[in-house]
């Protein structure tokens, strides 16, 4: 592989505190060597990747994506998945356990690295299992889990309704150091809910499910967390209340963070319009306090990620009564576009907006990945912050194509995608020469 | 979207009734007028008046429900309509393959109307938002989202005995959270005008929110029914009782049940409404039921025209009489 | 041709060509709505001794899927059973058949008649059914937009229509 510099772009490296016009210097192993100097010892012949006009970040970080591998291949594949989130940029995916079978065995889990691995296009990182079989009732083999490479664990979905158990399991990770990605709410609150209990489900007449079943959860995990001292994080919160709550959390000094997905940070439960089934999610989406309460938590730091929460669908999936369909938006392809709307709204810069896509998710997972320092993997996003464009289910890459964000207009593209120094997505607008 | 835009077509005509919310109340009222002029009929020998003769109406009923759906049958009979009856096997679980599949295969039999009564809210909005244009929809009732028909025929009930809805005091009490027939009675009482609608409950039995949809919450029966003309009864289905929702029928009889000394608290002349079947003892007491101020058993009657003044107006053309020619100077005399 | 006088020498053509089926013994039916205003007076000239049956065809009118429902709909009145009975079916205007067409369909979901012999005040070309009327008070051929309607209840007026350019 030839070496390779990317010249003329906004590189905007928040884990390094660069943004401005800088050139990045990629050595023929994949690794960055070197910003703006030129190395003495870096190759004549190389490759230039021409990149006046664009904005050039670290690949992007999915803090939650489903690839639908293994066991429910019928909604999507890795293959399809993995492609589609280069090109959205997105070079690095934490998947949750919540496959089938689930990923409580170090066989599931390694299966599931060395099959994105041969891909050879984004990275996938999973997510162990907190209790077998996300029964809520026996530990996992936590270290061998780890060792197998699970970057956490979590039971996803699956509420641990026996307090005793998730205190045990908190200590168990404790133990090792290692971090419990938490989907707190409480089961008997949630009960049949499918929207958000509030004006739309009541008019609707909607089963709803309460913000306090949010709240109650997370009470209960802060109180665990602070019993055991284990690292966790909040996955997807719904709510300003708990979003408060873990601020203060965060301020009495617990080890914890959260991350808010980027449909949350944008829809309300007045989007469900009538019976919208591309508007049903878990959590739900709510009231509009409590998005301004989400945009908060990202503006101020409390919430250091935002993610797809990516679950890509058959058509089936959604052609049902709402509270029958289920639940699930495909993301990837909107977290980068759902989160520069953000900085066009004021609501964060930049330079923040793409940390929160790349140091905020690599500092939660614990991974060496999400910057651009000299010695970090070439894993590369380039955007065009001004190209315009619509979401639309015939260009859309993800084999899922439910999402409530069709015919929405964009402002922000992909143009070229690398990993490990290599270009897996040419969206054509940047050609690369070569230079003797 | 919104309702509007599903459920009138450009020219503003009635294609589908899936819930009362968003219409406008010319629409409304004209299913009032509608109907009337189809009660005149149920006292004549040939009830008859083939509008929709020719056309095929299916009753779709995912909920078995022998009172609804005989009125609708008897009211498509009535418009010469031929009619079939099903009852699909409902399970949640195979979600909505059957229920599109279903009407598809449907469809292809040529069918105009479906009436269609679905566990699920959104049921109804689902299929109108599947079928060919020829094809139209009639919510029998949707999970816990909306009845309008019975909404339209309570309001009939109310037009025959008050008149004007603007200087009318209507009550709501009972079982709100799961009533789809309070929510479209509530959008039919604002859209008409109705002076004031309370809604009459324990907390547990309202909606969150519930005075957004214009109404005035209320946990006292007494105190809600001071001076109320039109009193509506709803339902309360046991299960509550096991659901955490009331303690038991005693208390909830006790508090609020309908009985001749919370009655007296309204109107002398008020009326009391129920859209059946009732729990004698639970919702309402036998001597309120049988009483002089229940029109509970006209109720039926209207029931048949509602449902003919809706597929009518469903199915039929402009709403508007033909452009009328404008009138020339008199002409002398012609060959 | 003044308005008033149009329609007084049209009734009287009308109740002497009717006077042959009256020892038949006939049931006078008028359609709304200018044809039970005609029904009325002819009722009154031949002093026919059985009440007079009105009918409003709304709900048996061809055009429902294309216009609609007519919003004012007055309902069928037919005090006399009309089984075995002559009738004699009244309107005021006999364009393209049509409305008799629904009439009929009408009088024989009542019941079935011995005959319908039909009366209309004005006659004019655009058939577009094999109806015909037995007796006419008058014959009119008018252009493709113009109509003639008749004007009351109480001030009976023809007046010819055009149709707005």
């Amino acid at each position: 592989m030839n070496a390779l510099v990317i010249r003329g772009g906004r590189l905007v490296d928040p884990a390094n505190g660069r943004d401005g016009l800088h050139d990045l210097y990629i050595d023929g192993q994949g690794f960055v060597v070197a910003v703006d100097e030129r190395p003495a010892d870096f190759p004549a012949e190389h490759q230039v990747v021409e990149a006046a006009g664009l904005v050039v970040c670290p690949g992007l970080v999915d803090l939650r994506a489903r690839v639908r591998e293994p066991g429910l291949e019928y909604k999507a594949t890795m293959e399809s998945e993995v492609r589609a989130a280069v090109a959205a940029g997105i070079t690095t995916l934490c998947c949750p356990p919540d496959t089938q079978p689930p990923i409580d065995t170090p066989a599931v889990a390694q299966m599931v690295q060395s099959r994105a691995w041969r891909y050879g296009l984004a990275f996938i990182h999973p997510l162990g299992a907190l209790t077998r079989g996300l029964q809520g009732e026996q530990l996992t083999d936590m270290a061998a889990l780890d060792e197998a490479g699970c970057v956490g664990f979590s039971n996803a979905l699956a509420p641990v309704t026996d307090t005793l158990v998730m205190r045990r399991a908190m200590e168990y990770a404790a133990s090792f150091g290692l971090t419990v990605f938490l989907h707190s709410e409480d089961p008997y609150l949630h009960g049949r809910g499918t929207a958000h209990e509030g004006e739309v489900s009541t008019r609707l007449g909607l089963p709803g499910i309460p913000a306090a079943a949010e709240t109650v959860g997370v009470a209960r995990d802060l109180a665990l967390i602070e019993q055991t001292g284990v690292r966790a994080h909040f996955c997807q919160l719904s709510s300003a209340r708990a979003v408060a709550m873990v601020a203060e959390a965060r301020r009495q000094g617990l080890p914890v963070s959260m991350d808010v997905t980027a449909h949350h940070l944008h829809l309300t439960e007045h989007d469900i319009g009538f019976f919208d089934s591309q508007c049903h999610v878990l959590p739900p989406l709510r009231a509009l306090a409590d998005r301004e309460g989400l945009r908060r938590a990202v503006a101020d730091g409390t919430a250091a990620a935002v993610c797809s929460d990516h679950q890509p669908h058959e058509p089936d999936a959604k052609l049902a009564p709402f509270s029958l369909s289920e639940p699930g938006i495909s993301g990837l392809e909107t977290l980068l576009p759902l989160t520069l709307r953000l900085v066009d709204e004021g609501v964060v810069d930049l330079p923040a907006a793409i940390a929160l896509l790349t140091r905020g998710p690599a500092e939660i997972l614990g991974l060496e990945c999400g910057h651009l320092g000299p010695g970090a993997t070439a894993d590369v996003c380039l955007f065009d912050p001004e190209a315009e464009w619509v979401l639309q289910a015939e260009t859309m890459r993800s084999r899922g194509h439910n999402t409530p964000f069709l015919g929405w207009r964009f402002r922000g593209r992909v143009v070229k995608t690398l990993v490990g120094g290599r270009v897996v997505f040419d969206a054509g607008a940047a050609p690369a020469t070569d230079r003797a | 979207m919104t309702a509007p835009d599903l459920q009138l077509d450009a020219d503003g005509r009635l294609k589908h009734l899936l819930t009362i919310e968003g219409l406008p109340r010319e629409l409304l009222v004209q299913i009032l007028d509608t109907a009337a002029s189809f009660i005149t009929l149920a006292e004549k020998e040939i009830k008859k008046a083939p509008l929709l003769r020719g056309k095929t109406v299916v009753n779709l009923f995912f909920e078995t429900s022998t009172r609804t759906r005989t009125t609708f049958e008897i009211a498509a009979k009535r418009l010469a309509a031929d009619v079939i009856n099903l009852n699909p096997q409902h399970a949640s679980t195979r979600k909505g393959e059957t229920l599109l599949d279903t009407i598809h295969n449907l469809e292809a039999m040529h069918t105009d109307l479906f009436v269609v009564r679905h566990p699920n809210s959104g049921a109804a909005f689902l299929i109108a938002g599947h079928v060919p244009p020829h094809v139209h929809i009639i919510n029998a009732g949707d999970g816990r989202h909306a009845h309008p028909t019975q909404a339209m025929l309570d309001m009939f009930t109310i037009r025959a005995h008050k008149g004007d809805f603007g200087a009318l005091r209507v009550a709501i009490v009972g079982d709100l959270l799961h009533s789809r027939v309070a929510r479209s009675q509530i959008h039919a009482l604002t859209t008409l005008g109705a002076g004031e609608v309370r809604v009459i409950a324990p907390k547990t039995l309202l909606p969150v929110g519930v005075e957004r949809l214009g109404v005035h919450p209320y946990h006292d029966m007494r105190a809600g029914l001071e001076d109320v003309d039109v009193i509506i009864m709803l339902r309360l289905q046991r299960e509550r009782m096991h659901g955490a929702f009331i303690p038991s029928a005693q208390e909830f009889f006790n508090l609020y049940g309908l009985t001749p000394d919370k009655l007296a608290r309204a109107k002398p002349d008020a009326i009391v409404m129920h859209p059946g079947p009732m729990n004698r003892g639970l919702e309402i007491d036998s001597a309120v039921a049988d009483g002089p101020q229940s029109v509970i058993l006209p109720q039926v009657t209207y029931g048949i025209a509602v449902r003919m003044a809706v597929m009518a107006l469903v199915m039929g053309g402009s709403p508007l009489p033909p452009r009328r020619p404008r009138r020339a100077a008199l002409k002398e005399g012609g060959a | 041709m003044t308005p008033t006088e149009a329609v007084e020498p049209l009734l009287a053509r009308l109740a002497g060509g009717l006077q042959p089926y009256l020892e038949r013994r006939p049931i006078m039916v008028g359609i709304h709505t200018g044809g039970v205003w005609v029904a009325e007076r002819l009722h009154r000239r031949l002093a026919l001794p059985e009440p007079l049956g009105t009918l409003d065809i709304s709900f048996y009118r061809d055009d429902f899927t294309r216009a609609g429902l007519n919003p004012e709909v007055r309902g069928s009145q037919l005090p006399v059973p009309v089984a075995d009975r002559h009738i004699l079916l009244v309107d005021d205007v006999l364009h393209t058949g049509r409305t008799i067409r629904a009439a009929l369909n009408e009088i024989f979901d009542y019941g079935r008649p011995a005959s319908v012999v039909l009366a209309v005040l004005v006659e004019r070309d655009g058939r577009e059914l094999p109806i015909q009327a037995d007796v006419v008070g008058r014959h009119m051929d008018l252009g493709p937009h113009q109509h003639v309607k008749l004007l009351g209840p109480e001030d009976l007026r023809l007046a010819i229509l055009e149709d707005a350019v």
